[in-house]
């Protein structure tokens, strides 16, 4: 199939994978930020793993994709590097940007932010995780947050993780439109410029919960 | 014109020999350069004073020199034609550089364009390319009259911005991924544009884009540098267009 | 020797419909059995490899760049022209025809120029269904313009590039051809000599520019389509590459070299600006459309442009021509300017300059219109001159620019050498003694598409294909004798570059048999190109070895040439005692200085067979007869 081999293709199979991943990011941010509502994060939870079989459906989708952006990703990412193997004494760039040329490596650091965030939120492993349940028998995802990101270490670690995040959408938002096809030279300078808010959001947004709790204006 | 203007440069020039030799760079001075000149003729001069002295000359490409038969190649100071807007290294003339400036001159670097000499580099892949697909399969003779077919004038106009490419391979010099996807469409769109070009237009898309990544360019991943470093200014649209058009194809 | 044309009889407008049912075909079977050899891949060898390709022959082709669609028919900006009438303005194939033949003064072929007239509409339509983007209207119709010479709006074009285009087109259906596999294309490959075996031509010997390697190619036909020589001039409008290397090869082999003095000096391209220019550059003729010409009406005037009255000011062509104004053909407008400068009415440095004034035609169409019409030559005059033309008037000057005169070829295309064919610039047939703007890319495109198909089948069908093979004694010979050239120029080790010899003689050539020649200045030249030849073959430093890629080598060789060519192109001056086009002897013009031709006289081809270096070339006629146009003073007042 030349979807899998093409440059184009492979291509445009990165661009969908990515941006399933950017919806459930803003999915995950709007989750998120039910912390701001007393109690609303493990009511959230709650909702969410009622029903097991949608769980684990999504989650599937979410790994094929994740699986598919992250083999092709590195693929591609080799073979530009051997096609552009000879390297100037002197490059500059005008248009290509600090996130456009650091897709691969943000894109790593992210997967390992990514295992990291599994085994600590979703899988609770980490030393630090605090498991109870709330007033009401809930599980306490609230309870669990606070304590970890009253952690110095992992704050950082998270807010990294999102500037890191933000690296890789200010490009991948974008890139996605002119992948998909969806650009001429009047939208494209408008499209560049609302991705960019876009990841600015996603940044502030994520960032917001770990920077509030450690310095204490979030509290339980 | 004036004589008093004139600036003295320092050029750090990329020599090899030939394909398979190491390069290295040599330092020469450019003297008296006078800013009406263009950067090729700042070279020639440089060049006379080699012959002289017994040295063998820098071999650069070079043809027109009026900016349109896009055999002229050199990046300079890191930038593919010097990085002036709309620019060929043959247009590019000595007052946008100033005396005592250091000039770096390198040849355009991609695996898919193999060194011949110094600065002069193999651009046959760009060629495959066009080989590909780059047509309408119209035999010589026995054709519709030229008017049969109306073009709206934008669509022509369209056309024609995406015709502009001269083929120097600039775009595949900036990209950091040495990828020659803005030519690639260029051409694409140009001829999938027109009503002559649209009842090949899905085999050409599949056909040049597999060309391109056989004659060993990378892949595009939207950096735009290409039409950053393009002497006629293509759009990175014409990609957005292949991308459509490549679409198109699959659901075909 | 009288030569014949071999031009059909009968009425003109049958002649080419007459001729192709007349000539021998080459059964589709049969076709791939011929080999031919193309060199040059610009407009007419793209078109003439591809088409030949197409039909089914095997075709070889050869060019020096590295890659056939950068040959110099890439640089003509303003059009093509075709008698489509689309504007409905009069213009018809009879109109075009008689329009070609005037503007050459009257020194071309009636028949070959017919049927480039009959063939031009189909280039157009050619052209457009290879997906070349013409200029449309907003309905979707093709758009025309004006060039000089033409009182109709007939030339096509696409924005400032049209050359561009149309050679974009010619490739991709070389391209499709090659990918066929029915073409053999060698990029930076150079011929340096004609391989004749028995009186006919059966072969090139090639130097490929890369590794250095010389060999020698045979096949059946030999298609010289490698554009013209005004680099004998140094400083032209030509790429630093033209030259009359292969043309010139395949004269002392025995081609005969037509009309050499015939060469054309545009009018609008910008003044030279020092002495370590390489080249000059042309703005479109189109210009010319919206442009006006014109310089201060008093002797020596510095004020600037913007300073000096509308009183002040002499629109010198619509004063001297008022029928045609601005766009008076490429000579008289030359010769114009000249004269205004030699009246020391020039403007700009050195007072070599006139004004091409755009304020009146922004201000009746807007600045934005004329952007669309000609923004990209504004935009190259400024990276030029660092001066904005849409503010101050564009200074513009003569340069030598493109060559009617060429190989000597018959109706068919074929020079005097059985199997060596000669199409576009090489050759010398179309255009006379001065060629009109978008005439160029048409006659190109006419030989290539429309022509060679017809008429080599004429010559492969009379003979046996595959006869001359690669072992022949001939080619060995001639691969020696190409290594010697190359080992004599590298052994010189002399004090001079290639360049300064070139723009000894480029400056000996403008100065002498440039815009204007006399009995003397020939003379002058005839006398010391053989004193810079033999200097340069005594002193000429050519740096690096035979067996590499060699920029300093290929320039050497083509300098060599340009030192022989250039005493013909002389003698050819010398020879023709009239003024005629673009070829202005000063002994012969009218009162108000108009070129005075001599029909008596000169109403003929003058075809020079070589003799050898150093010695007198033999002079050929071919006389020139007029049935359909009656020979007349041109006028363009």
């Amino acid at each position: 199939m030349t979807l899998l081999t093409s440059t184009v293709g492979r291509k445009i199979l990165m661009a969908i994978t990515g941006q399933l991943m950017v919806l459930f990011v803003i999915v995950h941010m709007l989750g998120n930020s039910s912390i701001f509502i007393p109690g609303g994060i493990n009511a959230y939870a709650e909702h969410l793993h009622a029903l097991p079989p949608l769980v684990w459906a999504f989650r599937a989708v979410m790994l094929g994709a994740a699986a598919v952006h992250i083999l092709f990703g590195i693929q591609l990412s080799l073979e530009n590097r051997a096609a552009n193997a000879e390297t100037y004494a002197v490059k500059n760039m005008r248009r290509a940007t600090l996130s456009s040329q650091s897709m691969l490596y943000t894109g790593l650091l992210l997967l390992a932010f990514l295992v990291y965030h599994l085994l600590h939120f979703t899988v609770r492993v980490t030393p630090d995780i605090k498991i109870g349940v709330d007033s009401l028998g809930r599980f306490d995802v609230f309870g669990m947050v606070t304590n970890s990101f009253s952690h110095g270490i992992i704050t950082f670690i998270y807010i990294a993780a999102m500037v890191v995040l933000f690296l890789h959408l200010s490009h991948g938002i974008q890139s996605f439109f002119q992948t998909m096809g969806w650009n001429n030279n009047r939208t494209l300078p408008v499209i560049s410029k609302i991705a960019s808010v876009a990841a600015v959001i996603l940044l502030l947004g994520y960032a917001s919960i770990p920077f509030l709790i450690v310095t204490g204006i979030l509290k339980g | 014109m004036s004589h008093d203007n004139t600036m003295n440069l320092t050029l750090h020039v990329w020599r090899q020999k030939g394909p398979k030799d190491t390069g290295k760079f040599e330092v020469y001075e450019a003297k008296d350069v006078s800013p009406d000149q263009s950067f090729l003729e700042m070279l020639d001069e440089v060049n006379e004073d080699l012959i002289k002295a017994g040295k063998d000359p820098i071999a650069f490409d070079h043809d027109c020199r009026e900016g349109i038969c896009g055999m002229c190649s050199q990046v300079i100071n890191g930038l593919p034609h010097g990085g002036q807007d709309r620019t060929t290294v043959c247009q590019l003339h000595m007052r946008t550089f100033k005396n005592g400036d250091t000039i770096f001159i390198e040849p355009w670097r991609a695996r898919a364009f193999p060194i011949v000499k110094d600065l002069v580099v193999d651009r046959a892949g760009l060629e495959g390319i066009i080989q590909a697909g780059g047509y309408t399969s119209a035999h010589t003779g026995g054709v519709a009259d030229g008017n049969a077919i109306l073009i709206p004038k934008d669509d022509a106009d369209y056309a024609m911005d995406a015709a502009e490419c001269i083929g120097c391979g600039a775009c595949v010099a900036g990209c950091p991924n040495g990828s020659a996807m803005l030519f690639t469409s260029a051409k694409v769109s140009q001829l999938a544009v027109l009503p002559q070009g649209m009842a090949e237009a899905a085999r050409r898309v599949c056909e040049m884009t597999e060309e391109l990544q056989k004659q060993g360019f990378g892949n595009c991943t939207n950096h735009y540098e290409c039409q950053a470093s393009c002497p006629k200014g293509i759009d990175v649209k014409f990609i957005a267009k292949l991308n459509r058009e490549y679409m198109k194809a699959l659901f075909k | 020797m009288i030569l014949d044309g071999k031009c059909p009889t009968g009425p003109i407008e049958k002649t080419w419909d007459k001729h192709r049912f007349d000539m021998k075909l080459v059964n589709p079977a049969n076709k791939r059995k011929y080999k031919i050899l193309v060199v040059g891949t610009g407009l007419a060898g793209g078109a003439a490899a591809a088409s030949l390709g197409e039909l089914g022959y095997n075709v070889e082709a050869f060019c020096y760049q590295d890659s056939p669609r950068r040959a110099h028919s890439i640089a003509a900006q303003g059009g093509i022209n075709a008698a489509k009438n689309y504007p409905n303005d009069g213009d018809s194939i009879y109109r075009l025809f008689y329009d070609t033949i005037k503007g050459g003064d009257f020194r071309a072929r009636e028949a070959d120029v017919w049927r480039l007239a009959q063939v031009s509409n189909n280039i157009i339509d050619q052209c457009v269904a290879q997906g070349v983007p013409f200029a449309r209207d907003y309905a979707g119709y093709l758009d025309n313009r004006s060039f000089g010479g033409a009182q109709v709006s007939r030339t096509f074009y696409a924005r400032g590039q049209t050359g561009q285009q149309l050679l974009l087109g010619a490739y991709s259906a070389l391209a499709r051809q090659i990918k066929a596999g029915t073409v053999k294309m060698f990029s930076r490959t150079e011929m340096l000599d004609l391989i004749v075996v028995d009186g006919e031509a059966k072969g090139i010997t090639v130097r490929d520019l890369a590794t250095g390697e010389i060999r020698s190619h045979v096949g059946d036909a030999v298609v010289l389509c490698t554009g013209g020589y005004v680099n004998v001039f140094y400083l032209s409008t030509n790429a630093m590459g033209c030259s009359v290397t292969a043309a010139w090869k395949a004269h002392r082999k025995g081609a005969y070299f037509a009309n050499p003095c015939y060469t054309q000096i545009h009018p609008t391209c910008i003044p030279q600006h020092g002495d370590k220019q390489s080249k000059l550059t042309l703005m479109s003729e189109s210009l010319r459309n919206d442009g006006r010409c014109w310089v201060p009406k008093r002797q020596g005037d510095k004020r600037a442009p913007g300073e000096i009255p509308e009183e002040d000011r002499d629109y010198y062509l619509e004063r001297k021509y008022p029928s045609f104004g601005n766009l008076a053909p490429r000579d008289i407008a030359s010769r114009a300017a000249k004269e205004q400068c030699d009246d020391d009415r020039g403007v700009g440095p050195g007072g070599r300059g006139v004004y091409l004034d755009f304020a009146a035609s922004i201000k009746r169409l807007s600045e934005d219109t004329i952007r669309e019409r000609y923004g990209n030559l504004f935009e190259m005059y400024e990276k030029i001159t660092d001066e904005n033309a849409y503010k101050v008037p564009m200074r513009i000057y003569p340069a030598p620019h493109y060559s009617m005169g060429g190989l000597w070829v018959d109706y068919n295309c074929e020079s005097n050498v059985p199997g060596l064919f000669v199409l576009g610039e090489a050759n010398f047939s179309v255009h006379g003694a001065n060629r009109l703007g978008a005439s160029a890319l048409m006659q190109g495109l006419a030989d290539g598409y429309f022509v060679i198909p017809y008429t080599i089948a004429n010559y492969l069908a009379k003979i046996t294909p595959g006869k001359v093979k690669a072992d022949n004694p001939e080619c060995k010979k001639s691969v020696d004798d190409v290594t010697n050239d190359m080992k004599k120029l590298l052994s010189i080790n002399g004090k001079k570059t290639v360049s300064e010899f070139h723009r000894e003689l480029g400056k000996l050539m403008w100065n002498n048999v440039g815009m204007a020649r006399s009995e003397a200045s020939c003379k002058e030249a005839i006398k010391k190109i053989p004193e810079i030849r033999e200097e340069f073959w005594k002193n000429v430093n050519v740096t690096g070895g035979p067996g590499e890629f060699n920029q300093q080598l290929e320039n050497a060789g083509r300098v060599a040439d340009f030192l022989e060519f250039a005493e013909l192109m002389a003698r050819d001056a010398l020879y023709r005692d009239e003024s005629c086009g673009g070829h202005f002897r000063v002994e012969h013009q009218m009162p108000d200085g108009e070129a005075k031709r001599d029909d008596e006289k000169f109403c003929h081809a003058a075809a020079w067979e070589f003799k050898g270096t150093n010695k007198e070339p033999e002079l050929h006629i071919e006389p020139l007869k007029f049935e359909n146009v009656h020979l007349a003073i041109r006028s363009y007042k």
